[in-house]
């Protein structure tokens, strides 16, 4: 019991941080009810399979073949084929992140893959899937997990891309994607 | 001082947008930075970071060598180099060799440090800065005037102006337009690009990886878009262990930026996939540049702690008014003045030095836990020694260690008997009677000094004594100070003896680079003060009792004087500040406060030395409070009053400013008395106050604690 009170606690934490840098948190019980919520939130930005209208998904262990097809199937202009000018041109990138820190409310990625940097980079709008059970504490504890000869490119995502670099106010959204939209998946397997 | 200098600062101080955005920026660094650190133990992080560092710093060939290995095994190329000038071959042979038409960068202060950029287009390369406040400056053909937020000093008006310019006409000064311009301009130069070079934040050497922390994103465009990314890193950035990066990570965003977290976080440990599927050229520069001289320097090994937070920029209270630019081209702030001294020249720091006025805020804030303060005192001291004592130097402190000939001439000078008093001399003497009296007004200098008033004064016998030193001002200026502390203790049973030999207590040498007068000056001191049988060695002023409980010792260090130092170290045991030794009086039962004392409003201003350095600041606050006063705080109580000893002559263009705020401070807290510890704040907050008519009233806490003493 105090092992699942203290797992929520860190939920909270972590959704709290993650909203305080100005990214969303939706929080759901299964894969299938995330791959449904990515595929309405896809057709809510206008996805589609016209010119910049394309969003741009990085291989990940959520997505099996089968579920593949019937993503493409659901939403026109999603491609799982992640080239860096789709990626350069499409509305949003989905990928799937390894851990979370509840203190900072940031994401990491083993982003070798060149993928997976591509669709958190250059879309306006990053998706990223997390297994509920990948919510770390901390710093810490992350980097006790993380090995970087194994993993030559990681990524530590907090919430989206931001400047104060003009008289110190806050602009969100410069080089990187200017929303964040994490989705806890309660029954998603730890990825690394 | 130099009159181009003293003119960048002038221009500086007549910029309202420079004062206004940066004095903002502080104010709102204060509160944030304090919220970033809330649950988080600073002193026990700052220590494991200068741990880690300071490990690092001595072993920097080993760990460039480990570092080198890692890396090499990996697939990536390590170039090392002692000289800027191979840096910039190696990357424009590299980027030829490679057919490279374009480049972009992400911030590297390295790359500043070598005008890298000039280097490439030169050579007809296009290197694009995409750093937002980079981007900026570039365009405007500016030098970044803060280590973290290049282009603090502009406002959206002028960076309206100058995308207008060089970019494209129409853009308007609405910042959320002008971001989103910039990331249309930029987003073709990243796809563009054939070359990324970025800097680092940590060069891991276990594992050869390099730590880059940003927020707009464009470290990671510049690292994955690119096929060549080529990291130029100085030596100083390298730790030992892959586990150490957590302290660094967890310091630098708060400290820098006052973020639990920046945005982006990206750690390269080796080559990764192109987006054509090509392995990237990875090619990974360990610049020295002298870091391992000075990590071979007993003082300055210090330095190579620092992780480019910047914080001692944003506390500091001549930063905040002057900006970056009075400082120099590439490292500004505080440890700016300390980095420009060895990665450019000693006499480069000359002026720049001169603009620390000693409060020691950056020290406070520093998570590699660097004395600032010091070190710049100890530039001084070596620009002093390289460049020797001046003339009008010699003759000034010729006087001020002759006690009375010091006192007759400034009491001639301040009844205006003097002819001298004209022709400047006085103006250079420590602290006192400068004819720049816009601000504040001047004390009047006691007819008798306090070493004669205190023979006068009615002691009783006691068998405890104390010694107590009085200081130039007490002892010149404020005698009834001194009478304060005398009457205090005779309260406790203890008699007050005034040691004859004593003289100045080599603050103001010290803090000119003197050291051989001001370990003279301790020497004197020392002398005289062991010669008494007491217990206590007593002063009122925290710059006096700073300098007899540990100048003194680090003077006669510094100068090569160590036969004197069981000396320094025996006086030293002795000294105590007055409200440390009130408050063990009172708890003691040899003091009582008289009852009944009516609740009276008052403020406190903290004294830099007594604060940071005595770290005794609360002590005055609660004897007050138990004496049955009710303190109001002023905002940035501990914020230095501009006096700063003789820095109120040698810049009173920066001191006034200081002392306004201050003012504004004490005022806006509605209390009718200011409680101070320090004389020297006395002086210069009570001759503000005077200046304006204010009726608010001045007093060192001595005074006013001897009408609630019993």
């Amino acid at each position: 019991m105090s092992a699942i009170l203290e797992s929520s606690a860190i939920i909270e934490s972590f959704k709290s941080h993650a909203e305080a840098v100005s990214a969303q948190v939706q929080r759901v019980a299964t894969k299938q009810m995330a791959l449904e919520l990515i595929a309405r939130l896809l057709h809510e930005e206008g996805v589609d399979d016209k010119p910049k209208c394309h969003a741009v998904w990085a291989a990940c262990p959520l997505v099996g073949p089968a579920e593949r097809q019937a993503l493409e199937r659901a939403v026109p202009g999603l491609t799982f084929d992640v080239t860096r000018e789709l990626a350069a041109e499409a509305k949003a990138g989905i990928s799937q992140m390894d851990w979370a820190l509840a203190d900072t409310g940031t994401l990491v990625q083993d982003a070798t893959e060149v993928a997976k940097r591509l669709v958190s980079t250059l879309p306006p709008l990053h998706i990223a899937i997390l297994s509920t059970a990948a919510v770390l504490p901390d710093l810490a504890a992350v980097v006790q997990r993380i090995d970087p000869l194994k993993s030559p490119y990681l990524s530590f995502i907090t919430g989206p891309s931001r400047t104060a670099d003009i008289e110190r106010v806050l602009t969100i959204g410069v080089h990187g994607p200017e929303r964040l939209i994490i989705i806890l998946v309660d029954d998603l397997e730890v990825a690394a | 001082m130099n009159k181009e200098f003293k003119q960048s600062i002038v221009n500086a101080l007549a910029n309202p947008n420079l004062g206004g955005a940066l004095g903002r920026f502080s104010e709102a660094y204060r509160v944030g930075r304090a919220k970033a650190y809330e649950g988080i133990d600073f002193e026990s992080l700052r220590t494991s970071v200068a741990e880690i560092k300071s490990a690092a710093a001595a072993h920097l060939d080993e760990l460039a060598e480990k570092f080198t290995q890692a890396a090499e095994a990996r697939g990536t190329k390590v170039f090392r180099t002692d000289s800027p000038q191979a840096v910039k071959d190696y990357i424009l042979r590299l980027a030829q060799k490679h057919g490279v038409k374009s480049v972009v960068k992400s911030k590297s202060m390295a790359s500043e440090e070598i005008h890298l950029n000039k280097h490439l287009e030169q050579a007809g390369i296009e290197v694009r800065e995409t750093d937002l406040g980079e981007w900026i400056i570039q365009l405007a053909h500016q030098t970044p005037s803060h280590m973290v937020m290049p282009a603090i000093h502009m406002t959206k008006e002028e960076v309206t102006d100058v995308f207008n310019e060089n970019v494209e006409a129409g853009q308007t000064p609405d910042i959320a337009k002008l971001v989103r311009f910039a990331r249309g301009k930029l987003r073709p130069k990243f796809l563009q690009a054939e070359m990324g070079i970025t800097g680092a934040n940590i060069a891991v050497a276990d594992t050869g990886s390099i730590v880059i922390v940003t927020n707009e994103g464009n470290a990671r465009l510049v690292t994955t878009l690119p096929r060549i990314h080529v990291a130029i890193i100085g030596l100083e950035k390298l730790i030992e262990h892959f586990g150490d990066i957590t302290p660094i990570l967890t310091a630098l965003p708060r400290s820098a930026t006052a973020q639990l977290l920046t945005s982006y976080v990206t750690i390269v440990s080796g080559p990764v996939p192109n987006t054509d599927g090509t392995p990237k050229e990875l090619h990974i520069i360990l610049m020295d540049n002298r870091r391992n001289e000075m990590a071979h320097d007993p003082r300055f090994k210090q330095a190579l702690q620092c992780i480019r937070c910047a914080s001692c920029l944003n506390v500091c209270p001549v930063f905040r008014l002057v900006g970056g630019h009075v400082f120099g081209k590439v490292y500004t702030g505080g440890i700016g003045t300390i980095l420009t001294a060895w990665f450019g020249a000693l006499k480069e720091s000359d002026e720049i030095q001169s603009l620390c006025i000693q409060c020691g805020n950056c020290k406070d804030v520093c998570p590699g836990k660097i004395d600032i303060p010091d070190l710049i005192l100890e530039l001084r001291r070596r620009l002093a020694v390289e460049q020797g004592q001046p003339l009008m130097q010699k003759a000034i402190f010729s006087v001020v260690n002759n006690r009375r000939l010091f006192h007759a001439m400034i009491r001639a000078a301040s009844v205006g008997q003097a002819p001298f008093a004209k022709q400047g001399f006085i103006r250079h003497l420590p602290m006192f009677l400068s004819s720049m009296t816009d601000t504040r007004s001047l004390p009047a200098i006691a007819e008798v000094p306090f070493r004669d008033r205190i023979q006068k004064i009615q002691q009783p016998k006691c068998a405890e004594k104390a010694a107590f030193f009085s200081g130039c001002l007490v002892d010149f200026a404020y005698p009834e100070m001194g009478e304060a502390v005398v009457k205090v203790l005779n309260k406790a049973g203890i008699e007050v003896v005034f040691p004859e030999g004593q003289t100045c207590c080599g603050a103001p040498a010290r803090y000119s680079g003197a050291y051989e007068v001001a370990a003279q000056n301790g020497a004197d001191n020392i002398r005289a003060l062991l010669a008494e049988d007491v217990k206590y060695v007593v002063s009122a002023c925290p710059t006096c009792t700073v300098a007899l409980k540990q100048d003194f010792i680090a003077n006669l260090e510094a100068v090569g004087r160590t036969d004197e130092l069981p000396a320094a170290r025996q006086l030293a045991e002795k000294v105590v500040d007055f409200s440390t030794l009130v408050n063990q009086l009172l708890d003691g039962g040899r003091l009582k406060f008289k009852p009944g004392i009516e609740p009276a409003k008052f403020t406190y201003h903290d004294s830099c030395h007594l604060k940071r350095t005595l770290r005794a600041e609360q002590t005055p606050r609660k004897l007050m409070k138990q004496a049955g006063y009710e303190l109001v705080e002023m905002e940035e109580s501990d914020m230095c009053c501009g006096m700063g000893g003789s820095y109120t002559i040698k810049l009173p263009e920066i001191s006034a400013p200081i002392l306004e705020r201050k003012l504004m401070n004490i005022e806006k807290t509605g209390a009718p008395l200011v409680l101070i510890d320090c004389p020297g704040c006395v002086m210069q907050i009570g001759g503000g106050l005077d200046k304006r008519g204010s009726e608010i009233k001045v007093e060192h806490t001595a005074q006013r604690l001897l009408e609630c003493l019993d």
